[in-house]
């Protein structure tokens, strides 16, 4: 199913020596890899600029992070250690994927410690917990460029980011208001990078958008598909496009974290049964562990009722954990959290089971958006 | 009369490789004229268009326009970045295609605020205000502000393409056979809001149309193109009533009713 | 002193038609026409149909294109030669100083006919309140039925349309005013409602050339009459 599982790498077997034998380091070849440290520091130059990279086939399709990946790759040094996340957890079958990839290929540790890690790969979500001077967050993007939907000539589009001429990014925005009453893009929402180029920011919830700017850590996006890089340096403004008498503003939760209390962080809804039960927890995995082993409670610590050993207990929160990790799963492919601002939820990882690329998935959802804009202009 | 022209085109020619597009036209236009240049298809008159818009790089001439600051630049000569500004601020281009003028996927309000946001415009209660008062004057009912184009008619199609245009108030519009395609008594509404909204506002007006009647209803002058030439220009009536040239008067003579 | 110079005057004005479409066929309608309309007076112009009359008041208007000569309507202190003016003078002048009335209307639908007499008015510089006041004045005068001034004339009978014509013809004060059979086929309460407008313009000053079939009207008003034949070009068949 997943990259690093297909039958014809080498087996987890051998030794850790002979895995970095096997393959390159990190899986791509130097002359690639300098290809792409080229982008990217073409793009960290030209904060939000999309910088054209000859993007290589990757071990898994695309749509599951090629682009990611392949910055990831290029990045990546022997002493760091990687976290890889997909929307906010750590144990899904995309983030445990691409960890085992490079653990293989690059054999560096591995975390799953927001804190712990030098570099992250991350679909969908930017940790609560805030990065510092030293990390590299890396993003994967299925669509980098923002105006795509209005304009769907890539001439025009680089005409466009070269006039720094986005009054189209607002045609979006006005839509949406028209429509909604209210700007509805609630992923994938459109920034102003250190005042010059638009970026689309991939389809992380708008939730995150506040974390770009003036993050510690570098932010490097990469999309395999369009063959894109793009970057924003550490303290760097990241500003979230509005109207003057619409202001952009982010979801709220009426609840804190059910497993860990916590307030003002990006919540998942997981369906508990098939009567309507229903809770809300910490989409950033880690960041929910390390409240409860600091001893935070939500209201509902164990949903199934079925495993009475007491809170604050290790072995049972991670229990817990796995006893409702299937239905969390199922529970992301279809609802997720209803933000109490009553916003369109961002979009599901795995398409409900009906599609196996995530991030075409993701693309799909944003086209719900966006559908009537697309292909349709002059 | 002293006034000087808002655009001078001098010696403008236009050839794509050896066919020849359009030969030397020279001509001034001043701020409130209205321009019909008329011919069949193939005469070079959509040809000029594109010179005029700056949609094509004359093969040789060229085309000065007062700007809004009173500067008269050689267009050939502005950035692309004042090219663009200037072609949706000071100028507007209505188009035979509505699909060509118009976002079909944008709402008309969306449609009509589109040049407002793309200058600056913020405040999205004021670009709305200012596109239900837009759509207001082109008859376009309230309702449907967050239509699409998809759903308007031809001729409604045609009256956002204007609104869309004029919102930025604009001093010259080129059209390129804006009624072409429509039934005869829409095409009636549509010439009559055009020629109210033109005089209303003062707007000087480069119409290529095929259709003399169009001409007529509209315009101030003619000019009459053949085979990439001007051939023939005047006062619309004067050229229509007494026009000089054989081929001119084969064209007045080939319309039922001008 | 200024006065006196004629507001309109033709200077050896000739006109032939090519026809192209039959064969190059010159037509030749009028030669060496020169004549003078000074301010206040009303010149009717004489002769059989087909003898020019309405072509040499066509070429005044800058609506025909003279040949030859030159045809000189004075501007205030600016006289303009309409044969070779740039058409943007020759509206400038229609605007300012020029008034034409046929028998035809020709209007643009859908415009109420108040409207269409009123904005008239107000082409020629007078204020919306005193144009509206003309329309409705001239309206009534012309025995238009007050019930149909909000409506477009387009469907009105042929005589109401004429009649239209000519208040939205005669609402404008234009220094100079030609007139092109505006009485052809008015009922004789009209046609002397129309004299007694030409008196009123006369009056005030305005150069009036005109045609009138109309034998009764022609005596009414013209203070002469030029008679088009001795223009007649001498190829003329």
């Amino acid at each position: 199913m997943s990259a690093a599982m297909r039958d014809d790498l080498p087996s987890p077997g051998a030794t850790a020596g002979k895995e970095t034998d096997a393959y390159n380091f990190a899986y791509l070849d130097e002359q690639t890899k300098r290809m792409i440290r080229r982008a990217i520091l073409k793009a960290i130059a030209i904060p939000g600029y999309q910088v054209p990279f000859a993007s290589r086939e990757m071990p898994m399709p695309y749509g599951w992070g090629t682009g990611g990946v392949q910055v990831t790759a290029a990045v990546l040094g022997p002493e760091d250690v990687l976290k890889v996340i997909d929307q906010g957890s750590d144990d899904t079958t995309n983030a445990v994927s691409i960890r085992r990839f490079f653990a293989k290929t690059a054999g560096v540790e591995t975390t799953t410690k927001t804190r712990a890690a030098t570099v992250i790969q991350t679909r969908h979500r930017i940790p609560e917990e805030p990065l510092r001077d030293g990390q590299i967050l890396v993003y994967q993007v299925p669509i980098p460029e923002p105006l795509r939907f209005l304009e769907p000539r890539e001439t025009e589009t680089r005409k466009l980011h070269a006039l720094a001429d986005y009054g189209l990014m607002h045609v979006k925005l006005y839509e949406d208001i028209a429509r909604h009453g209210h700007i509805a893009t609630t992923y994938a929402y459109p920034v102003e990078v250190a005042g010059r180029y638009v970026m689309d920011p991939s389809p992380t919830p708008k939730f995150d958008n506040p974390k770009m700017d003036m993050c510690a850590a570098l932010q490097l996006f990469g999309a395999g598909r369009e063959k894109r890089i793009y970057a924003v340096p550490p303290h760097t403004r990241v500003r979230s496009l509005d109207f003057e008498d619409h202001p952009f503003r982010i979801q709220t939760f009426k609840q804190p974290c059910a497993l860990c209390g916590a307030e003002g962080v990006y919540l998942d809804e997981v369906v508990l049964d098939d009567r309507g039960g229903r809770m809300f927890v910490c989409s950033d995995t880690d960041f929910c562990e390390e409240r409860r082993a600091a001893g935070h409670q939500g209201m509902m610590v164990d949903p199934g009722a079925s495993d009475p050993s007491p809170e604050g207990e290790g072995g049972s929160r991670r229990k817990a954990r796995d006893g409702w990790g299937e239905a969390r799963h199922a529970a992301r492919a279809g609802k997720r959290a209803a933000p109490s601002d009553g916003l369109r939820p961002p979009p599901p990882p795995y398409g409900g089971g009906s599609s196996d690329l995530p991030s075409d998935t993701a693309a799909e959802k944003r086209e719900v958006v966006a559908k009537d804009k697309a292909g349709e202009t002059r | 009369m002293s006034e000087r022209p808002l655009l001078s085109a001098r010696g403008l020619t236009k050839y794509y490789g050896e066919r020849l597009g359009c030969w030397d036209v020279t001509f001034d236009l001043h701020e409130g004229e209205v321009l019909a240049v008329v011919g069949e298809s193939g005469s070079g008159k959509s040809t000029l268009l594109g010179l005029l818009a700056t949609e094509l790089a004359p093969s040789a001439g060229a085309v000065h326009y007062r700007m809004r600051d009173g500067v008269v630049r050689d267009l050939s000569e502005l950035t692309e970045a004042e090219r663009r500004l200037l072609l949706r601020t000071d100028w507007g281009f209505v188009r035979q295609d509505a699909r060509e003028g118009l976002r079909m996927g944008v709402s008309a309000g969306g449609n009509v605020g589109e040049r407002l946001m793309a200058v600056g415009a913020r405040h999205y209660g004021n670009i709305r205000a200012a596109a239900s008062d837009w759509l207001a004057r082109v008859e376009i009912e309230a309702g449907r502000i967050d239509d699409t184009p998809k759903s308007f008619s031809g001729g409604m199609r045609q009256r956002l393409q204007i609104a869309r245009n004029l919102v930025t108030h604009p001093r010259l519009v080129f059209m390129d056979e804006p009624t072409s395609g429509l039934d005869v008594s829409v095409q009636a509404r549509l010439l009559d809001l055009i020629r109210g909204l033109v005089a209303e506002l003062g707007l000087a007006v480069i119409i290529v149309t095929h259709d003399l009647a169009v001409a007529r209803l509209l315009s101030h002058r003619i000019m009459v193109m053949r085979r990439g030439r001007v051939i023939e220009t005047g006062l619309t009536d004067q050229v229509l009533d007494d026009p000089r040239e054989a081929y001119t008067q084969l064209l007045v003579s080939s319309v039922l009713a001008a | 002193m200024t006065t006196e110079q004629p507001l309109i005057a033709l200077d050896d004005v000739s006109k032939s038609f090519t026809l192209h479409l039959r064969g190059g066929l010159e037509l030749a309608v009028v030669s060496d026409v020169s004549l003078a309309v000074a301010a206040g007076e009303c010149v009717v112009l004489g002769g059989p149909s087909g003898a020019g009359k309405s072509s040499i008041l066509k070429m005044i208007y800058g609506n025909y294109r003279a040949d030859r000569g030159r045809i000189l309507v004075r501007d205030g202190a600016e006289v303009v030669d309409v044969a070779s003016a740039e058409p943007r003078r020759i509206l400038a002048l229609r605007r300012d100083v020029m008034g034409y009335v046929s028998q035809f209307l020709r209007v643009i639908p859908r415009v109420a006919t108040l409207d269409i007499v009123a904005n008239a008015a107000r082409e020629s510089g007078i204020g919306q309140q005193e144009a509206m006041e003309r329309a409705r004045r001239l309206l009534s005068l012309l025995n238009v039925p007050e019930r149909l001034w909000q409506l477009p004339p387009s469907t009105f009978s042929g005589g109401e349309q004429q009649r239209v014509n000519i208040a939205r013809g005669l609402a404008a004060d234009r220094p100079v005013l030609l007139l092109d059979e505006p009485t052809a086929s008015l009922d004789a309460k009209n046609r002397a409602v129309v004299v007694d407008l030409i008196h009123e313009k006369k009056r005030a000053g305005t150069a009036i050339l005109g045609i009138f079939h109309d034998e009764d009207v022609r005596e009414a008003v013209a203070d002469r009459i030029e008679d088009v034949t001795r223009f007649a070009s001498s190829r003329a068949a």
